[in-house]
């Protein structure tokens, strides 16, 4: 395979501790190497540029039968945004829910190698793979949801950890999932009868257990098998005014437990998009309305055991869905737009319905604001990831945007000045106006690489320069030293100069240039025989699924056709 | 000695039903019989073991005659019709797995095709509700274990999809219906007596055409507000009746057909059913469903769905994906004379368009790829017959609440006879070969 030294680039790389320095980064066989490691490598000229390992998104949903809900019901999103195919690149279509060809290319373009698709509904899981499998360059891997599955609320009803921990090892090997997703606990499952749990301490209905039982076990069946990635949760009412107190309760759960695994992972909880989840007050009205960022981070703060991603919004139309059924219909009742939704049987549920972001209200710039002052408030950047949710909050492809405000004062100024129609009600509701602090791109390098990787138990492929991790580098058209116009920072990260992913080139000179050869993550966990579950699976099978037992599991073959297996040993 | 092959799931309707058995021969070649499955269901099994059927591809002749040809000619005639057309249409997708709908769509990239499956005559007018209004559903099973309150509405599974009501949606005991059908209350729409609407509690016999009307009506109903004496044929106190039917129950769907999405209003009468199922979301939990015929056409639509980004009527001759019903669907293009050939994937227009559009089919270059014999491989000009998907090979299907199921292969297909897979990957790598030229 073919050999690559970048030079006179400047390098930012957390795990090496690099901060700007110019370094020559190797890359040879696909892996990253020691420049003394090359032979007659290709050089590529990065003088005046930034250099990064590939980046790690740790939620978006890009992959699924709700992502495909949400394109085939809004040909509105695809109206003007169309590519036409070039050389090796196919068709592009699509904006807030971008057809996998483009996601992969976008996601290349802005320097990415690995993505989590952030909610897979365990019965659609082939459906989740295929479209995998069908997005071109990036790595990918998908968490199977359990927050709401039936086995679940029955274990964890009597703290049964070790069957949670059983059937959770089943079902990722069924579904070739990667850990353990926990939307919406028991809320999702009251939905089934038009019903939701706003707080932990709702009891689920006919099943009794309450959302904080389901959150505490999920964490502690996921310790116990030792997963690469902890317990990801997205908590009860979510978008909520006033919900932050039911997001300090959910966060709570996680006391006094202690990570448990083989893979450098330190945290035992991820609070997906928390900015959906940090609001005060009584309703979406100004005059009630206010950010509590600061109450949530500082929580997250003062635990060592806890990661987060932002879910920034970003003020575009877009297309939320999420497994959180009743959210869905609470948004379509509040925006009067289309609604799909889906119930899946004894698993989940999904919601899909168009949202627009304006500037022009008052509560988009003020969830505009939350976002990033947790961004802002969080002292630990490797705890601290950036995300949008997407397509929740916003595209993925406005990630260089949000960079931009995290890195600029100025440009977060110019949104409150001169775009947000109430940018002076957001300075009072929010604290926004008060931080005066800017991202560094070694800090950015750190929440948007080392951070994710470290918390996916993937610290050692992905998220640095270090010679023995994967060969995913991007060289941005990037100058810290001279750059000063924040709109840099948007420019440069929204379209890498070069990326080299797996140790070959796929965006040169900024376009896509190569397919590549992308892989799908699973994580196999060998736990001991444990009959009671498997009976329960059997039986469970019988009488309440629509597919028998023997058509569940997603076999190789065309869905994963190029896997790269995790295998965990639970055993002992 | 028999072996019995089990779990098999059948590639008839979107009811994919996946729990029959399948005895073949001990050398594996023969099927002898088909278990759990329903009339259609089994035939579709026997069939594929027909002594008449024909296993190589063949040419129609100047004279009218057929000629048999080789798969190589075949492979060479298609890609080139598709090579030289300027606009081909590549239709019908429904009766073929996920992986050869994946690879025709890059085939109908590289050949600017219009892609456009069978919905296009049948649930199409659903998709554009669905864009319009969205649609709040559910899988099957959550009706096998949630729903009592049923509604058919236009639709008649006790004939087309046989084995739905004893899985799914009438008859079974599931989680929180344990009394089965003595705990479901049923309502059948329909302007004919229909043996499905023979079994329902309650059977509204709307006159032809006036669904739009009824849904209305029940909409009107559900708030109390004041009704004309009759909607639709039907006198108001069953309208209130069925309202409150809907409305008092803990979980209810609406399982719909070609009664409403081909008749009169079309795509605005599923609007409009879409909206009572919204507006019976503020009182309990209801959900709505198509009934999809073919058993795959659920997956075309979302193998386009995830390249392309529309279910159907997917235009890419122009370099990209467009999408304009009306003016992208095929009796439209074939019509206006506005293609130039004709692929037929695993689907039937000779039977189900119109016999102007099928005029049309007959004087274009034709290619019929399919394992029958049907009305379409009459007027094709090349028809290939290919390996029965489900019966001889796998691949992923998507039955009608989306859930996608991997289908089994149970024999082998008659000696030399490639899958539509096979076939089209082998059409591609031609047309790759004609382009780069």
């Amino acid at each position: 395979m073919a050999e690559y030294l970048i030079k006179n680039g400047f390098v930012y790389d957390p795990v090496l501790g690099i901060k700007g320095d110019k370094v020559d980064v190797a890359v040879k066989d696909g892996k990253m190497v020691e420049t003394s490691a090359l032979s007659k490598p290709a050089e590529i000229d990065a003088s005046g540029m930034t250099i990064m390992a590939g980046a790690v998104d740790i939620h978006a949903h890009v992959a699924g039968p709700k992502v495909c809900a949400g394109r085939n019901f809004r040909p509105e999103d695809k109206l003007f945004r169309a590519t036409p195919m070039a050389g090796i690149k196919r068709m592009e279509g699509g904006f807030s829910v971008p057809t996998t060809l483009r996601t992969g290319y976008d996601y290349a373009r802005m320097g990415f190698g690995f993505v989590m698709e952030a909610a897979m509904p365990p019965l659609y899981a082939r459906h989740v793979h295929e479209e995998i499998r069908d997005t071109p360059i990036i790595d990918e891997a998908a968490l199977p949801v359990f927050g709401n599955n039936w086995f679940v609320l029955e274990y964890l009803k009597n703290h049964e950890i070790e069957n949670t921990a059983a059937y959770i090892a089943w079902l990722m090997r069924m579904t070739r999932g990667f850990g353990v997703k926990n939307v919406n606990p028991g809320g999702t499952e009251a939905w089934g009868w038009g019903l939701n749990c706003p707080t932990v301490n709702d009891p689920v209905p006919y099943f009794d257990i309450t959302p904080a039982q389901i959150i505490r076990g999920l964490i502690e069946a996921n310790e116990y098998l030792g997963l690469p990635h902890c317990m990801h949760v997205h908590s009860n009412s979510l978008g909520e005014p006033g919900n932050f107190t039911v997001t300090l309760d959910t966060l709570k759960q996680a006391e006094g437990i202690k990570a448990r695994n083989e893979f450098g992972r330190e945290q035992v909880l991820h609070h997906t998009h928390l900015q959906f989840h940090s609001y005060g007050g009584e309703s979406y009205a100004s005059k009630s309305f206010e950010s509590k960022s600061k109450e949530v981070i500082d929580y997250v703060n003062s635990q060592d055991n806890i990661t987060i991603d932002l879910g920034v919004v970003t003020l575009d139309e877009t297309t939320t869905m999420t497994a959180d059924g009743p959210f869905e219909h609470h948004l379509t009742e509040l925006n009067h737009l289309k609604w799909v939704n889906t119930d899946v049987e004894l698993e989940t549920a999904a919601g899909v319905v168009p949202y627009i972001y304006s500037p022009k209200t008052f509560i988009a710039g003020a969830q505009w604001a939350i976002g990033l002052e947790l961004g802002l408030y969080a002292k630990d950047p490797m705890r601290t990831f950036i995300t949008t949710d997407h397509p929740n909050a916003g595209p993925f492809i406005r990630y260089p945007r949000v960079y931009k405000w995290l890195m600029s004062k100025a440009a977060r100024e110019d949104m409150l000045d001169n775009v947000l129609k109430y940018g002076n009600t957001v300075r009072d509701r929010c604290y926004i106006g008060e931080i005066d602090r800017e991202i560094t791109l070694f800090e950015l390098a750190q929440m948007t690489r080392a951070g994710p990787a470290k918390a996916l138990g993937l610290e050692a492929m992905f998220g640095s320069l270090k010679p023995g991790m994967e060969g995913d580098v991007a060289v941005y058209p990037y100058n810290p030293e001279t750059s000063e116009d924040p709109e840099d920072i948007e420019r440069a990260f929204s379209n890498a100069q070069y990326l080299i992913k797996g140790g070959e080139v796929v965006v040169k000179e900024g376009q896509v240039v190569s397919n590549g050869n992308k892989r799908t993550f699973w994580v196999d966990c060998k736990v001991n025989e444990n009959p009671q579950v498997e009976r329960d699976i059997a039986e469970k099978f019988k009488r309440y699924y629509s597919v028998n037992q023997a058509n569940y599991e997603v076999y190789a073959h065309h869905y994963v056709p190029n896997p790269y297996v995790i295998e965990v040993d639970a055993t002992q | 000695m028999a072996k019995m092959v089990t779990d098999v799931i059948c590639p008839f309707c979107g009811t994919l039903c996946d729990d029959l058995e399948v005895s073949v021969s001990d050398d594996g070649t023969k099927i002898l019989d088909v278990y759990n499955a329903c009339a259609i269901g089994a035939e579709k099994f026997l069939h594929s073991q027909a002594k008449d059927r024909v296993t190589r591809p063949r040419m129609k002749q100047e004279d009218g005659s057929w000629k048999e040809v080789t798969y190589d000619e075949a492979i060479e005639y298609t890609a080139k019709m598709l090579a030289d057309a300027r606009k081909p249409l590549m239709y019908g997708w429904s009766s073929t797995n996920c992986e050869a709908q994946a690879v025709g769509t890059e085939l109908g990239e590289m050949v600017g095709a219009v892609m456009d499956n069978t919905a296009t005559v049948c649930h199409g007018s659903t998709l554009i509700a669905v864009q319009d209004v969205g649609v709040p559903s559910c899988t099957l099973g959550e009706i096998l274990n949630r729903a009592d309150r049923i509604v058919f509405w236009g639709c008649n599974p006790a004939h087309a999809h046989p084995r739905h009501m004893s899985r799914y949606s009438i008859f079974p005991r599931g989680f929180f219906t344990g009394k089965g059908a003595k705990g479901r209350k049923m309502v059948v729409v329909d302007p004919r007596v229909t043996d499905t609407a023979k079994t329902a509690d309650i059977h509204m016999q709307v006159e032809q055409g006036r669904d739009f009307e009824l849904l209305t009506a029940l909409r009107v109903a559900f708030k109390g507000e004041w009704l004309p004496d009759f909607v639709g044929g039907i006198p108001k106190k069953t309208i209130y009746e069925v309202a409150d039917v809907m409305k008092s129950g803990r979980f209810g769907i609406i399982f719909f057909g070609m009664g409403v999405t081909q008749s009169l209003s079309k795509n605005h009468n599923i609007d409009q059913a879409i909206c009572v199922t919204r507006d019976l979301n503020e009182y309990t939990k209801f959900n709505i469903m198509p009934m999809r015929g073919h058993y795959n056409v659920t997956g075309s639509g979302e193998v386009w769905g995830w390249l392309h980004g529309f279910p159907y009527a997917l235009d890419l001759s122009r370099g990209f994906a467009r999408y304009n019903p009306g003016d992208t669907t095929s009796n439209d293009l074939l019509m206006r004379d506005e293609v130039d050939s004709v692929f037929v994937i695993g689907s039937d227009p000779g039977a189900h368009f119109p016999n102007s559009s099928v005029k049309k089919i007959w004087d274009l270059p034709c290619v019929c790829m399919d394992p029958h014999l049907t009305p379409t491989t009459a007027v094709c000009k090349l028809h290939v017959p290919v390996a029965f998907v489900g019966v001889e090979t796998g691949g992923c299907a998507y039955r009608m609440d989306n859930v996608p199921i991997e289908c089994r292969k149970v024999v082998d297909p008659p000696e030399g006879m490639p899958t539509d897979l096979e076939f089209l990957e082998r059409v591609v790598a031609r047309v790759k070969e004609l382009k780069g030229a």
